[in-house]
């Protein structure tokens, strides 16, 4: 009955300090409290991000057509390899960091600098992963056309294929200058205008027959649904916005809280990598002077270890949630 | 230090094989999809998902016990870290997850438009 028992400590210094509740030492067991009040943070978002999809169930975009993209192999469609990638740099970090724990259990300096040190690469690849990752999601692949009901058409070839905007939008002879603040009149300005206008893509259309409208809407065979000719040309006549790429207010991928969760969830989670990569730099210079040597333990070696810890078992449910289901 | 400190690299080692294994798995399941599985709906997620998340879980619970050393806590750290989370957790993804779906089926059903 560990439960009822304080920690060795004669009764007249019950309050006065130096206790061990748990059997941990003070700095251990808020280490572990703080994870348990981040992992409900974490829960929270990802629970908010469950409550969307339900609500938006039948169009939410489909995982493996957003994240396809694989460094040096362009135009390849390989879902799920980068980020799996980035799931293993970040278990193997995860296994360098215990093994750095191991090592200072046994007071071995060297072998602990060897291991934290790999640590914070393996943390910094991750970081570097992720900008990677967030810049293909901005940048986008193939654009899309928003309605004026808010509703996202992709355009697709008689395959199924998706054709790019690039590929297909005519060039009109209309010029439609960028509002910067130095040609505007008083403080205005506006964002980016997409390289192409509505107009452009209406026009293009026309003049490739071959294409059809992919709508969000999610078939039973969980494909996107592909509209007929006629349809696809109804459907576009209602065209309000070219949307390439994504932002905050808008993505091409389809429903707009998608890519604002990507970026909160996925972002908050590379904030915490990254400033675990700065803690464990400070502890990896203090290790280096030889702190922990002559304080005879490096427990605090195993704390920045369990935030870590904590950070790559965030990703294990974000790699789920986001790539998976 | 309240516990003694064997080396237990081996572990270390058969602990990061088990999470590798179980993230190819899950690789492969999700590049696959295999049609039973995907295609078959239990409690409103398809079984392919509910094989995701018991993976998850099951890799949650390695990272945990062996890589944060939960396995060498006393229980009671052990039960005031892990059971607050997995009730409200769960908690939290019932309730919001049953709304998400009835506000669904408010915009499915009924007259009301989803319009913004």
């Amino acid at each position: 009955m560990e439960a009822t028992v304080t920690t060795a400590n004669s009764e007249e210094k019950t309050w006065g300090g130096g206790n061990e509740p748990m059997g941990a030492s003070y700095g251990k067991l808020m280490m572990w409290f703080f994870i348990v009040s981040d992992a409900l943070t974490f829960s929270g978002f990802l629970a908010a991000y469950g409550f969307s999809r339900f609500k938006f169930i039948e169009t939410w975009p489909l995982a493996d057509e957003v994240f396809t993209h694989f460094p040096f192999m362009h135009g390849v469609s390989a879902p799920m390899y980068y980020v799996a990638l980035m799931t293993f740099i970040l278990i193997f970090s995860s296994v360098t960091m215990v093994l750095a724990v191991d090592a200072g259990h046994q007071m071995k300096k060297n072998k602990v600098i060897l291991y934290m040190f790999l640590t914070i690469i393996g943390g910094l690849i991750f970081v570097g992963s992720q900008a990677w990752e967030w810049k293909n999601f901005i940048k986008g692949e193939y654009g899309a056309i928003e309605t004026k009901g808010g509703s996202l058409l992709q355009f697709v070839d008689k395959d199924g294929h998706r054709v790019a905007l690039a590929d297909f939008a005519a060039t009109l002879p209309e010029e439609r200058e960028q509002l910067t603040r130095n040609k505007a009149k008083w403080f205005m300005s506006e964002p980016a205008l997409p390289s192409y206008s509505v107009a452009e893509v209406q026009a293009g259309f026309k003049a490739h027959p071959e294409l059809l409208i992919r709508t969000e809407v999610v078939t039973a065979e969980k494909q996107k649904t592909i509209l007929s000719r006629a349809e696809s040309e109804a459907r576009l006549s209602q065209a309000h916005y070219v949307v390439e790429g994504a932002n905050l207010v808008r993505n091409e991928y389809g429903s707009k809280l998608f890519a604002d969760f990507f970026f909160f969830i996925t972002g908050f989670h590379g904030f915490h990598v990254f400033s675990g990569v700065v803690i464990n730099i400070i502890i990896f210079f203090n290790v280096l002077i030889g702190t922990y040597e002559k304080r005879k333990s490096y427990e605090m070696v195993e704390k920045v270890g369990l935030y870590w810890h904590f950070v790559d078992l965030v990703w294990v449910f974000v790699f789920t949630v986001f790539y998976l289901v | 230090m309240s516990h003694e400190h064997v080396s237990n690299i081996g572990r270390i080692w058969k602990v990061f094989g088990i999470l590798s294994a179980v993230t190819v798995v899950e690789v492969i399941l999700g590049i696959l999809k295999p049609e039973a599985l995907h295609m078959n709906n239990l409690m409103g997620l398809n079984l392919l998902n509910w094989i995701f998340y018991a993976l998850t879980v099951y890799k949650a619970y390695y990272i945990v016990w062996a890589f944060m050393h939960m396995e060498g806590e006393k229980s009671t750290l052990r039960n005031a870290v892990v059971f607050p989370l997995i009730f409200l957790i769960l908690y939290i993804l019932f309730i919001l997850l049953t709304e998400g779906d009835y506000i669904y089926e408010v915009f499915k059903n009924s007259t009301i438009k989803w319009n913004f």
